[in-house]
């Protein structure tokens, strides 16, 4: 029992402490593959300290909304990171939520950024929170399109069951319809936390700006807040992939501490691919206009739709 | 039990001839809206009570048809009903004590109000079809009447005109349903038209009719058209109870005659009521993601969730057609939680709107603003209610979205090509509508209630009375409580779901933490209240520890905006450009709308112009060609009235003669 406790706790501080690791790493091999030295890859964990200690310089009009967001923002983000399945499944607390939970604890956070990014009353705010919602109509339902298809694979929607039926044994095998949510997945994965082609988390330049746009009016311990709450999201997206489809490795329910160090080795070198690989991906691809992005979303959506539909009429496909 | 309802029907109607009686002066105004809060509540405990496994009850009254008497009746079904229409009705008459205050014309609501509620209790109630039929027409007639309360208008009386054509339409629908139902002998009593068998081909066209008659109440596309007309039109408690609960009785009029009279309909009838359901769904919320005026948005959003409920409906049908009973129940559990969700919040937001138009006098989205900071507790309650209808955890609008997946995920086990086609597009659709639905109210509460003011009204506003913000409080802890313990609100639903489907969900109450698992065997759980503790432990956790770990020091300034703050509130995102980015993705598809620009020639001193045309294809397709046909009959027909008197003998000598042969060929 206490053991159980002991180990979704770890799980929970893990996802924390690696979440600006990750965010980081993605950083450094994006710089090196575009031939500059890049920060090191600790920079955002100094860069989170150095916003704790500044001061929050807030808007004559922000209201309690703007300041109470940033905390939900990331309790939410948390919380769903820690449903995630990393080293792991069936957590003493894997039961909580559901996948279809979890993507509406990410979009209560997404909500509720977007209105604090229209509290203060600035053309920027409102322009990303305007644009923030439209992708996320359309990633949100290619999202639940995906979690179906999976949990029809798995005849559940609890993360850790379709985890353990994927990876059996028996296992299911490689699918068609597998293979389509996976593709659906990682394009939602990319416009979900904003990274190139949909949207360049390093831009300042108004016209590109869509996330950056929403929280530019944050400082100080609030923007950290939010800043945190971003790179667990990316990290929760890939834990998501790395769990649902290369879930070698990962410790079951009631296995030795041996199983779970196994677990926690593979699942490093998991992130560490996943970032290197959106990291590269990014360096190779150019930033498209915004309203080509609900086009590439569409793509997820049909994706997300076939791969169902598939499951619908063939369960073995 | 039935007495208990019977007689705060009976108050209502009472409460009503007082005030016509008094000529409903403004005097009475408090007075009668506070008791008529107190037959709401006695039926709301009364439908709780039998839910909770109290016998319910019959009686036959004798008034009405002289062979038939007026049946009534208080089963599981009426009593669910009962609730949603108790609660609802209780809120909003508490809202009301404070809202009737500001009403301009007391004398044109005051009369109609408690009757209209009794008409609703009388619907539920009826256990025969001519009881049944009176107490729709008599609902929609006082709906009518309090639509128009503000007559002098012009959009008002148009909203009003087209709301009579629908409403006429739609208790013609059911009046030919029930007619078929009864058969040639006239057994008009619920228990008699249960127990006749009757052809498929009846079955479903009786169905196909109910889903006119009721579907055009409720609001579902094509027949929505009145819907955002007339709702937004009443005066805002009005539009709280059309909205939040008149639409659950058109829902109780679909579940009695379709699911409880009519038994099981061939499994094709369910793909079309799955499909219409979901189409309905986003149809409506992006519709109200393009509307400007608050009213008209939250009416417009109303499409959306009937539409969720009927494609849960749909769905039940699916699986009863098939004999999955499990699953049904599944499906109808979502549809009836749903319901009840949707009368929390969709009243709570009417209500909202309604304080704001008090406070402000405007319900257009661009002359508002900044209402956090003038009305704090209207805003929180409001955001409360935002955040339920966006589906987003650990409020109960999440919940019983989810039972709504989880009930589309059961039904791959449905054995028909034609299901399985429609069920994943089904539940693309929905998971679309639920997404378009935070992006609407994003706009909503964003333009409304944050940034900086629009309009000196706006910026001058006050929170309003205590009563409203009592009735709305209700409703918000309503939100709240049901979210967070889903599972006891659902085990009260089981008598219900037992009597439609023959079986009910597994007891959820047992659970450990009061989970939600709606089916034992697919393990799929979701716990609410685990959910939300989370939460609010790592939030006040961050917080705690961001202030003590980190700096303390808040320092207020002007806002950044990128180092150009523009002190003019316009350039703000507002209405429109919020609805911008979204009207360009699925405008041309679902609403025609292209953007024109105007440009000057060089050396033209006129102003370029940009604007949006929007059309509505259903409209336009639909309802513009039948208008067009009567248009043209009647011009027709016209000619008619100018003929000499002799040729109208002749015409009446014809007419004559003809019906003369008829009579000799038929007999």
């Amino acid at each position: 029992m206490i053991a159980a406790f002991a180990i979704q706790g770890i799980q929970m501080l893990l996802v924390l402490a690696l979440a600006p690791g990750l965010v980081g790493l993605v950083r450094k091999v994006k710089a090196r593959a575009m031939r500059r030295r890049g920060a090191s890859v600790l920079q955002p964990y100094r860069d989170l300290r150095r916003l704790m200690r500044k001061e929050v310089v807030l808007a004559d009009t922000a209201s309690w909304l703007f300041t109470a967001t940033p905390f939900l923002v990331f309790a939410a983000t948390w919380v769903a990171a820690s449903l995630v399945p990393t080293f792991a499944t069936g957590l003493q607390f894997s039961w909580t939520a559901d996948l279809i939970a979890i993507v509406a604890l990410l979009g209560s956070g997404r909500f509720f950024l977007a209105l604090a990014g229209m509290d203060v009353g600035t053309s920027f705010g409102g322009l990303g929170a305007s644009r923030e919602v439209m992708f996320a109509s359309m990633a949100e339902p290619a999202m639940l399109l995906t979690v179906f298809a999976l949990s029809l694979v798995a005849g559940s929607t609890q993360l850790s069951t379709v985890v353990e039926v994927l990876h059996g044994p028996p296992g299911v095998g490689l699918r068609v319809s597998l293979g389509m949510a996976l593709v659906a997945l990682i394009i939602v994965a990319i416009v979900e936390n904003g990274r190139i082609p949909a949207d360049n988390p390093a831009t300042h330049l108004e016209l590109t700006m869509v996330h950056e746009a929403m929280v530019l009016e944050y400082s100080g311990r609030h923007l950290a807040m939010i800043e945190l709450a971003g790179a667990m999201k990316l990290l929760l997206y890939v834990s998501l992939i790395a769990c649902l489809f290369v879930p070698w490795g990962i410790a079951r329910a009631g296995d030795g501490p041996g199983a779970l160090v196994i677990g926690v080795a593979t699942y490093l070198a998991k992130i560490a691919v996943g970032g290197v690989a959106l990291a590269l991906f990014e360096a190779s691809i150019a930033k498209m206009r915004v309203f080509r992005v609900p086009d590439y979303l569409g793509i997820a959506l049909m994706l997300g739709l076939l791969g169902t539909l598939l499951l619908f009429v063939s369960g073995t496909l | 039990m039935i007495d208990v309802a019977a007689g705060a029907a009976l108050f209502c109607l009472l409460l009503s001839a007082l005030a016509v009686a008094r000529r409903g002066r403004a005097s009475l105004s408090a007075t009668l809206y506070t008791l008529t809060i107190l037959p709401c509540l006695a039926q709301a405990a009364a439908g709780l009570a039998i839910l909770g496994g109290a016998a319910g009850g019959q009686m036959v009254l004798p008034i009405g048809l002289p062979w038939l008497g007026a049946h009534l009746r208080l089963d599981a079904l009426s009593a669910f009903f009962l609730v949603i229409i108790g609660t609802g009705g209780a809120a909003i008459s508490l809202f009301a004590v404070g809202y009737g205050r500001h009403e301009e014309e007391p004398g044109r609501v005051l009369p109609f109000y408690p009757a209209f509620l009794g008409a609703m209790t009388l619907v539920v109630l009826a256990d025969d079809a001519f009881t049944f039929l009176v107490a729709w027409e008599v609902m929609s007639l006082l709906s009518w009447a309090l639509v128009m309360a503000h007559h002098r208008r012009d959009e008002v009386r148009s909203a009003g005109y087209l709301y009579l054509l629908m409403a006429a339409l739609g208790t013609m629908a059911l009046i030919v349903a029930f007619g078929l139902l009864a058969g040639a002998d006239g057994s008009f009593a619920f228990s008699e038209i249960r127990a006749a068998s009757r052809p498929v081909g009846v079955t479903a066209l009786a169905a196909g009719l109910v889903l006119i008659g009721a579907g055009s109440k409720a609001g579902i596309a094509p027949l929505h058209l009145w819907l955002p007309e007339a709702h937004p039109a009443a005066p805002s408690h009005v539009s709280a109870l059309m909205s939040g609960v008149m639409t659950k009785v058109a829902v109780y009029a679909v579940l009695r005659v379709v699911f409880d009279l009519l038994g099981p309909l061939p499994w094709w009838a369910s793909p079309a009521l799955i499909l219409l359901g979901a189409g309905t769904a986003v149809l409506g919320i992006f519709n109200a993601a393009m509307a400007d005026d608050m009213k008209k948005i939250l009416a417009y959003s109303t499409i959306e969730n009937i539409g969720v409920i009927f494609a849960a409906l749909g769905l039940a049908q699916a699986f009863l057609a098939e004999g999955m009973r499990a699953a049904a129940a599944l499906a109808l559990s979502a549809a009836l939680f749903h319901a009840f969700n949707h009368m929390a919040f969709k009243s709570l937001l009417f209500m909202g709107a309604g304080a704001v138009l008090t406070a402000t006098g405007r319900r257009d989205l661009d002359g508002l603003g900044g209402l956090i900071r003038r009305m704090p507790v209207t805003a929180f309650l409001t955001l409360v209610a935002v955040t339920a209808i966006s589906a987003l955890p650990p409020l109960n609008g999440f919940a019983s979205e989810w039972m709504v997946f989880q009930s589309l995920l059961a039904s791959p086990r449905l054995p028909h090509l034609g299901l399985e086609m429609v069920i994943p597009a089904a539940g693309g659709l929905l998971a679309l509508a639920a997404a378009l639905a935070a992006a609407a109210f994003v706009r909503f509460y964003g333009v409304a209630f944050l940034g900086r003011a629009r309009s000196d009204a706006a910026a001058r506003a006050l929170e309003v009375d205590r009563a409203m913000l009592a009735g709305m409080g209700v409703l918000a802890a309503l939100c709240v409580l049901v979210g967070l313990v889903p599972a006891l609100v659902l085990d009260r639903l089981s008598p219900v779901v037992t009597a439609l489907t023959g079986t009910h969900l597994p007891v959820q109450g047992d659970q450990p933490w009061l989970t939600l698992v709606p089916v034992a065997a697919a393990r799929s759980t979701y716990n609410p209240l685990l959910v939300f503790a989370f939460i609010a432990v790592t939030a006040s956790l961050a917080a705690w520890g961001a202030v003590r770990m980190g700096s303390r020091v808040v320092r207020r300034g002007p806002a950044w905006d990128c180092g150009y703050p523009e002190p003019s509130v316009t350039t703000q995102y507002g209405a429109g450009s919020l609805a911008q980015p979204l009207r360009r993705v699925l405008g041309p598809v679902l609403l025609q709308s292209r953007e024109e620009v105007e440009m000057p020639a060089p050396g033209d001193m006129a102003p370029a112009r940009h604007r949006v045309v929007q059309g509505d294809p259903i409209r336009d397709t639909l309802y513009l060609p039948v208008v067009r046909a009567v248009l043209w009959a009647a011009t027709l027909i016209d000619r008619l009235q100018f003929l000499t008197i002799r040729r109208y003998l002749a015409m009446v000598m014809a007419t004559l003669v003809s019906l003369l042969l008829v009579l000799s060929l038929w007999g």
